[in-house]
């Protein structure tokens, strides 16, 4: 029992902290935008549609991007993130809709001319060149004086800490190098938007984490507008100022990376964003939910639909001794994470993922306590579950991509 | 390791010694050698010295005589080996124009997903697999002075034209014969530049011509380098071509090769022209890798 609240209490003053922390940031955002109220929004998408033969891969996608934030498209494979950033970057045309950029119309100019620049996928960086001549083909295009383009040069190399390989030949570098290079060259033409195609895919954790930090300090200190696409929901949350959360070619939720998590919009979202428990409910009246046959407090309205998902986080769970007023049910499976144990339960013919920091061994009885602010309702949607336990990790059915790119 | 793989080539030792080696072999055996009125064999080098010192005429080669009015006399194989050359190199420069731009169309296509690449270059490879004297009968009866298209040009108040028993003719005749090696190699590098390249040139804001100067073309130099490899020396060796499209008075080395073998029977000048072409052909391929290994070396290709 003891043990039941220290965590409790710790999980409590986690949660202050993040929330205090996430406040300051919007403060940040805020001060950003009233700086240059003018020019906020620096490309708008409106009703955008495309379709690949009979498959639709943007479904009325609207959203706008501010200056200088860094934007994530977050989907699973196939959702029509990397479809628009190439419908950005010029290299696709929407069937209907409209797309400008500071205020023009951005889609009869050709990609050559559009203020953009791309991180491809798989770096595409020119073999027939070295490092150097790569990072300083769109200068020589502008036919800016050699002297200055070596000098920028030099310094985007220092920039992403690759002094000293200019030389080198493009099949003599790591993975993390070819990325560093792909970002120098698309960032050293200055653009006003950075477009970055899943730029971290290939690289293994490590490097994937270091390289996080730094695309976002770069992001900082440059004041460049970052369009990222990825399917690595934790990378999103990482970097993002905001995430659009994309799936079948429509947008699922647009927010800041806290809300996404804490407020997801539908079952789709929260199963996608970290990993959630979505059961069937009823909403009879206010405040309280129908769950397995029982009722428990929450801080929603009933919706007009009775039937509702409910989705509680695997963190948000707690078990404790089984109760009259409780969800009862038989720990099934117990793994050691680390930070937190993984267990699964079995209660009211469903399967619950609970992650706490206190053990209950495999085969005893407990009871899941979750507070009313714990328990999201949501409405019915397409992606509504059949299981109460969700796919654990559909962000990894993407991890071989490739054919990504068509 | 080593002894493994040894023996594994084995196979492939056999292949060369029978095909490649023995042939060679042959040839160097007939050029030294000669047969005196008893039928003894004899060592001699006769073939050389046949080819150096027979007749000379004045050498009328990138307009020495005809624009310059210089009379420099070499033997009349000098002749035939320049005339070989030239026209060689034309046809060469010829096919590489026409096929860059199909094996680029050919590839555009198929990086598409066009069902009709495939059928196109099934097209192009298809005049290899039929007969080449035949091939080259065809265009005889299409160039003839009463063929088809004379015919046609007749109707029309023109010609005729003479396009057979001249340049103009065996070097068709070499362009036709040995555009799709030209096409294949070109076509096999451009397939494999990936579209993200040209894409990643466009976003840094190349446009279609400096897109197709600075990445396409430097990065389809090997398949240009084996393409010219396999157009020059096949059109510079050639007879039949020569002899079709020529009437049977056009001197080729190639024709002199085979007149000296099949008419005159003299096996050993033959031979010696076989050998001192074979010498050349050697010197000019390495020439032109080394400096395909340069251009790639410079760029990092492949």
């Amino acid at each position: 029992m003891e043990n039941i609240e220290k965590a409790d209490q710790l999980k409590k003053n986690n949660r202050v902290r993040l929330l205090t922390r996430e406040r300051s940031k919007t403060a940040m955002i805020g001060t950003q935008l009233s700086d240059k109220t003018g020019q906020s929004h620096i490309i708008e998408l409106v009703g955008v549609n495309k379709s690949f033969g009979e498959v639709q891969v943007m479904r009325d996608i609207t959203f706008y991007i501010r200056s200088n934030e860094f934007l994530t498209l977050l989907g699973p494979s196939g959702c029509g993130k990397t479809t628009t950033l190439r419908v950005l970057g010029g290299f696709e045309q929407p069937d209907s809709g409209t797309v400008t950029f500071e205020g023009h119309d951005l889609l009869p100019i050709p990609p050559h001319e559009r203020e953009l620049n791309t991180v491809f996928q798989r770096y595409a960086l020119f073999p027939h060149l070295d490092v150097a001549e790569n990072v300083a083909f769109g200068l020589q295009i502008k036919k800016l004086p050699q002297g200055e383009i070596d000098s920028r040069v030099s310094q985007m190399l220092s920039l992403v800490k690759l002094d000293g390989y200019g030389a080198r030949a493009i099949d003599q570098l790591s993975g993390g190098q070819m990325q560093r290079v792909a970002i120098a060259r698309a960032l050293v033409n200055l653009p006003k938007v950075l477009l970055l195609d899943e730029p971290l895919g290939a690289l293994d954790l490590k490097m994937r984490k270091e390289m996080q930090i730094e695309l976002k300090q770069m992001q900082r200190e440059l004041g460049i507008t970052f369009v990222y696409v990825t399917h690595d929901q934790e990378e999103a949350l990482t970097m993002s100022d905001s995430v659009i959360v994309m799936n079948e070619g429509a947008i699922q939720q647009i927010g800041r990376p806290i809300d996404i998590y804490n407020e997801p919009r539908n079952a789709f979202v929260a199963d996608f964003i970290g990993e959630s428990n979505i059961i069937n409910g009823r909403m009879h009246e206010d405040f309280r939910v129908l769950i397995c046959d029982k009722w428990f407090p929450c801080v929603d309205r009933r919706h007009e639909n009775e039937e509702v998902d409910v989705v509680i986080r695997p963190e948000d769970i707690d078990l404790v001794k089984p109760a009259d007023n409780l969800l009862n049910g038989i720990v099934t499976s117990a793994t050691f994470k680390g930070v937190h144990y993984e267990m699964i339960v079995e209660a009211c013919d469903l399967e619950w993922l609970v992650h706490s920091t206190d053990h209950k061994a495999e085969g005893s009885e407990v009871g899941l306590s979750f507070g009313p602010d714990d328990v999201h309702i949501m409405v019915k949607s397409a992606f509504s579950p059949m299981r109460g336990k969700s796919d654990q990790d559909s962000a990894s059915h993407e991890s071989e991509r490739g054919a990504d790119y068509e | 390791m080593n002894k493994r793989f040894g023996r594994l080539s084995f196979p492939y030792i056999i292949w060369v010694a029978v095909f490649t080696i023995a042939p060679l072999l042959l040839v160097a055996f007939f050029a030294f050698t000669s047969y005196d009125i008893n039928g003894n064999l004899y060592f001699t080098l006769q073939g050389f010295r046949n080819i150096f010192s027979g007749a000379t005429v004045t050498l009328d080669w990138l307009g020495l005589k005809s624009i310059l009015g210089l009379d420099i006399q070499v033997p009349v194989y000098v002749t035939v080996f320049l005339k070989s050359l030239s026209i060689a190199v034309i046809a060469t420069l010829i096919s590489l124009l026409l096929g860059y731009p199909v094996a680029w169309l050919l590839a555009k296509l198929k990086i598409a997903k066009k069902r009709s690449a495939d059928f196109l270059l099934f097209l192009t490879v298809m005049p290899m697999w039929m007969n080449a004297l035949l091939r080259t009968y065809a265009w005889l009866a299409l160039l003839e002075p009463t063929g088809i298209i004379n015919t046609f040009l007749g109707n029309l108040g023109i010609g005729p034209v003479q396009f057979l028993y001249n340049d103009f003719g065996i070097g068709l005749g070499m362009v036709y014969n040995y555009l799709p090696f030209m096409i294949l190699p070109i076509y096999s590098v451009l397939v494999k530049i990936h579209p993200s390249l040209l894409e990643a040139s466009s976003d840094l804001g190349a446009d279609n011509i400096y897109t197709l100067r600075k990445v396409i073309i430097p990065l389809s130099l090997p398949g240009v380098y084996s393409g010219i490899n396999m157009v020059l020396m096949p059109a510079m060796t050639t007879f039949l071509i020569p002899d079709l499209l020529g009437g049977g008075r056009y001197m080729l080395i190639g024709n002199a090769i085979q007149r000296q073998y099949m008419i005159s029977r003299d096996y050993t000048t033959g031979s010696a022209l076989t050998i001192l072409l074979l010498i050349f052909v050697l010197i000019s391929m390495s020439v032109i890798n080394r400096n395909a290994a340069e251009m790639s070396e410079e760029g990092g290709l492949m």
